[in-house]
């Protein structure tokens, strides 16, 4: 990587790649990227940081393959070649969690593969990967993927608090003696709904925080 | 025919796509803007679902399952391709959109003018894939079972696209908050229309 030799791994440039998916450039809430899978595994917290986690690596590590081979890649079927890419990692990802953590996988179901059409991979590989070095699109790949994680981290948090009151399976609310003093778990957050009205809420106090975000009609 | 009905029910609304597994939302956000668009893309996949399911069902059972070669001859008993779902699956559809926009273009000028531009976006649509992977996970017994999954996981899906983009149309004469306008009150509108629809949950044919 010869851009190394000229600035330094984290110069200004590539860190501001990391932060701005964080915050004011969200893949879910600004972007409006890979909302397929961000809702439906956000139930519980295990399994929404495993999927953070898997598409923060396809993510980093397609976009540093693809960044790689950009000049070689004839522009006509370039999105083949990203699909094959990403369906590879994403291969690997899934035999991964097949023999690491079995009960996991199955908890995510179909959602492993979807990352393949999770439009965060692609839509980073058109607008950043084709037109960078491999190591600032290894970083973007990293914050992209982190912006997601957040997001589906703090959907799942609630969630699982409000829905199961348990937190990574630990009974935080039967511990605090909630349940003695008459509070019931709303079942309501565990269904699908609910995760779209959450997500919808954060992008309400995320654009009530930022104005500059706020759509103009 | 019972079984038949009851899946072809049940994948419209029961397991409607868009509000009991949020597959497809990316494109079901950016072209829900207006009612007739919204019907062009509903259609457009539908059309989709009813080719790739049956095809990559046939695929699934003679080629990927453990032990589908068997047709090969006796040697290919034990081989397990079924590692390699995805990278078929996803070539699979990609190439259908591919042939399925080459064929409308030829025989119906005037049906691929109106899908035009939709017809490419669908390869990277999640609910084609997930549809074909929810065929996959539930082991549907014969093509026809799987290709009316297909056609009713369309039809609710465009269900779903056309009456939210019935009420964004209304929603414009309404008085939202500004950080709420825009994406986010699309977001809480589709997560209290998913609460609707679970009314239809327990449906049984």
């Amino acid at each position: 990587m010869s851009n190394q030799e000229r600035e330094p791994i984290f110069s200004a440039r590539n860190l501001k790649l990391l932060k701005e998916p964080l915050g004011k450039n969200n893949p879910i809430t600004v972007q409006v990227l890979g909302i397929c899978s961000a809702l439906a595994v956000t139930v519980k917290l295990k399994p929404a940081i495993v999927m953070a986690l898997s598409v923060t690596i396809v993510t980093a590590v397609s976009n540093l393959v693809i960044a790689g081979l950009r000049k070689s890649i004839p522009d006509r079927i370039r999105i083949i070649v990203q699909l094959v890419v990403i369906a590879t990692m994403v291969i690997l990802v899934d035999q991964l969690l097949k023999a690491y953590m079995f009960d996991v996988s199955k908890q995510l179901s179909v959602f492993v593969g979807l990352i393949i059409t999770n439009c965060i991979i692609m839509g980073r590989l058109e607008a950043f990967a084709m037109a960078n070095k491999p190591w600032p699109s290894f970083i973007d790949g990293l914050g992209n993927g982190a912006g997601y994680g957040i997001i589906l981290i703090v959907v799942s948090f609630f969630r699982e608090l409000l829905g199961s009151g348990t937190i990574f399976g630990y009974p935080v609310l039967e511990k605090l003696g909630l349940y003695k003093a008459g509070y019931e778990n709303n079942g309501m957050v565990i269904l699908p709904p609910m995760a779209l009205i959450f997500v919808g809420l954060i992008i309400w106090f995320h654009r009530s925080k930022d104005k500059s975000l706020v759509e103009k009609r | 025919m019972e079984n038949l009905l009851d899946i072809f029910v049940k994948s419209i609304f029961v397991e409607n796509m868009i509000f009991a597994f949020f597959l497809g939302m990316c494109s079901f956000l950016a072209v829900s803007k207006s009612v007739k668009t919204a019907m062009g893309l509903g259609i457009a996949v539908i059309f989709v679902l009813l080719i790739t399911v049956p095809v990559n069902f046939l695929i699934e059972k003679f080629v990927l399952k453990k032990g589908a070669l068997v047709w090969l001859g006796e040697g290919f008993a034990d081989v397990d391709l079924s590692f390699l779902t995805f990278m078929v699956f996803i070539a699979v559809i990609a190439a259908m959109v591919q042939l399925v926009e080459m064929v409308v273009e030829k025989f119906s000028p005037a049906l691929y003018n109106s899908l035009g531009i939709f017809l490419p976006l669908i390869a990277v649509n999640c609910a084609i894939l997930g549809a074909s992977l929810f065929m996959q996970e539930r082991e549907y017994e014969n093509v026809l079972e799987a290709t009316v999954f297909g056609v009713g996981s369309g039809i609710g899906w465009m269900l779903a696209i056309v009456s939210i983009a019935a009420i964004r149309e209304k929603l414009k004469y309404s008085n939202v908050p500004d950080p709420l306008k825009g994406l986010g009150i699309t977001f809480i509108l589709t997560g209290l229309m998913a609460i609707a629809f679970m009314g239809f949950m327990g449906i049984k044919l």
